[in-house]
């Protein structure tokens, strides 16, 4: 990223908008052009049914991870709540496509509106706790949300506040909107929230809350002097970050059609830690580790699940490959998994590179 | 100007401001005092990170200490820390953007305040570079620069040269001084090296012990007897 020879005109354009010059970049662009395309076009033609819909899956965790990047990389809080969000963006999207006529986007929208109503009520907290204090609190939350779930079950299109009905004749399953019915189309329409969700945070990161998030993580004090007011900013951060669980919930209850309570169980509050495992594996300080964080949380389990017998015994095995995870990123790259791949890819290259002059050198001597 | 009227403040046992009472007049001034005097406490108080046990504060004519913290920067108030603030992923621009938005100067006026400060430290042509890859009297600049962004009234510059080499000290002491009349705005420089201070500051106050012992104009005050022997230290060690 060469910053001496940017065009005066776009270097005019960014500066008056404040956008950051490096992040719009033409080569980001066709980078970001060429993996939607791949992801819209190739892929629902190269795949089986079965990995579409552990893609689709993956997507919409990569809008949760989302969140939790931008809570712990640009605020620097931790959230152990957010899979306990993306439950109730689920619950209330479900309700909602039971109870109105709504179009599927709209109701996402009011999904993401409402859970980030819960979101600032479980940012309150942020406001004087940090770090692992914040992380406990958050996870209590998740664990609530956990017991409340299996008592309160996901609408099935039953009567009542709840509409739950645990009849068999009932359990009527969420409609997806009418372009996205088949699962490959939906996998397509889940990429195009997935990415318009990436946008937003971009939008944020590069302007005035993006900055007075960085001030914030730097230093309270200083962001204060500088004029941030912190509360407003924090529970910002916290309401958006809810605002993508629930959008993603919304995608959630579309994709499996009915949520299951199992699926937010107590069993599965460990969720809520291997996502900040894989958000920090993924790497914090680029939107893309999102991106890898839903692949980790999603796709691997089911490539080991189809490559390893041992994975279908022991799922939870998958924890300890985590801990590793977590221990090599830590170790090697804390900018995550994000920076170090093409890093490493990069350092490969010039190895071989050098090999193959040095040994092209040596051959006619020989 | 600025008012201070028997500012106490203690924490604990410990008392860093004893009843500091002193007239910081308008222009450059000079607050000096050897380590634990005091001075970064009261810059701290200006602030709103430390609330005092009494005392007040007037500056022009406006009850600082009943402003909430994050609104002092949107009054005018800035400052610099002792340790550099700016962001080293963001650009310069950005990073004195930050300063200008949130202390209440208007969107359309971000570019061209922006700019201005960068202008006016000298840095201008680094508006795109990111902070990091900066050198330490580009950095330093940025924080002066964040430091007078948009409508400034009162700059506190907390130890802006440490570090620096004699060059680059020189060059900053330049910019600090004319920080009065090209913005009109009150500077409070807080800093260790003398010659930096008598080269900006038409006054200076000492402050010893969380007290004030001397203030003036800064020539006569840095021939003060008390204020070379604080500094001397021979008060402690007898």
């Amino acid at each position: 990223m060469s910053e001496a020879g940017e065009p005066s005109a776009a270097r005019s354009v960014l500066a008056r908008t404040g956008i950051s010059l490096e992040r719009v970049t033409g080569v980001r662009i066709a980078v970001i052009v060429g993996l939607l395309a791949f992801a819209l076009i190739a892929l629902p033609a190269l795949l089986s049914d079965y990995w579409i819909k552990v893609l689709t899956e993956a997507a919409i965790f990569s809008v949760v991870a989302l969140g939790l990047n931008l809570l712990f990389g640009r605020v620097g809080l931790v959230s152990l709540g957010q899979i306990a969000l993306l439950a109730i963006g689920g619950w209330f999207a479900s309700r909602l496509f039971f109870l109105t006529n709504m179009p599927f986007p709209i109701v996402l929208l009011c999904a993401g509106v409402f859970t980030a109503l819960v979101g600032v009520l479980l940012g309150l907290p942020a406001l004087r706790l940090s770090g692992v204090h914040l992380a406990l609190i958050t996870l209590m939350f998740a664990g609530l949300i956990a017991i409340v779930v299996p008592t309160t079950n996901f609408p099935n299109g039953g009567g009542g506040f709840l509409g739950y009905t645990g009849s068999s004749s009932g359990g009527l399953t969420v409609r997806r909107p009418s372009i996205a019915e088949g699962d490959d189309a939906y996998f397509r329409y889940t990429v195009i929230v997935t990415a318009i969700m990436f946008l937003l945070a971009l939008v944020h990161v590069a302007s005035k809350p993006g900055r007075a998030w960085a001030a914030i993580r730097q230093s309270e004090p200083a962001a204060l002097a500088a004029g941030v007011n912190i509360t407003v900013y924090k529970l910002y951060a916290f309401a958006l970050a809810a605002f993508m669980a629930g959008v993603a919930g919304g995608l959630y209850a579309g994709d499996v059609g009915q949520l299951s309570s199992f699926q937010f169980s107590s069993v599965k509050t460990i969720d809520s830690v291997t996502l900040l495992a894989v958000v920090l594996m993924g790497g914090i300080y680029s939107l893309w580790g999102a991106v890898v964080a839903g692949l980790l949380q999603q796709l691997l389990p089911a490539l080991l699940n189809d490559w390893f017998a041992f994975f279908q015994k022991h799922p939870d095995f998958l924890l300890v490959l985590f801990g590793i995870g977590i221990l090599q990123v830590l170790v090697t790259a804390p900018e995550g998994i994000v920076t170090q791949f093409p890093r490493d890819m990069r350092n490969l290259g010039r190895l071989i590179a050098r090999t193959a002059a040095r040994v092209g050198r040596r051959s006619p001597a020989a | 100007m600025i008012e201070v009227d028997g500012l106490t403040v203690r924490f604990g046992g410990v008392t860093p401001l004893d009843g500091m009472t002193v007239t910081f007049p308008g222009g450059a001034c000079g607050l000096v005092g050897p380590n634990g005097a005091g001075k970064t406490t009261f810059f701290n108080v200006l602030s709103g990170f430390v609330r005092p046990r009494t005392g007040t504060v007037r500056a022009f004519d406006e009850n600082l200490l009943s402003m909430a913290d994050f609104k002092r920067a949107r009054w005018g108030l800035r400052r610099t820390f002792q340790q550099e603030q700016a962001i080293a992923r963001l650009s310069v621009f950005e990073n004195v953007a930050m300063i200008q938005e949130h202390s209440g100067a208007g969107r359309a006026s971000r570019r061209d305040d922006v700019m201005e400060a960068l202008t006016f430290v000298g840095i201008e042509d680094l508006a795109t570079h990111k902070v990091g890859t900066l050198g330490a009297g580009a950095r330093r600049a940025v924080e002066l620069a964040r430091a007078v962004v948009g409508k400034p009234r009162v700059v506190l510059l907390d130890e802006p040269a440490a570090g620096l080499p004699t060059e680059q000290t020189e060059r900053l002491g330049q910019l600090i001084k004319a920080i009065p009349d090209h913005y009109g705005a009150l500077v409070i420089l807080v800093d260790h090296d003398m010659s930096l201070v008598s080269a900006c500051c038409e006054t200076t106050a000492v402050l010893d012990f969380g007290k004030l012992i001397a203030t003036g104009p800064t020539a006569e005050v840095l021939q003060n007897e008390h204020v070379i022997r604080a500094y001397l230290g021979t008060e402690e060690t007898v």
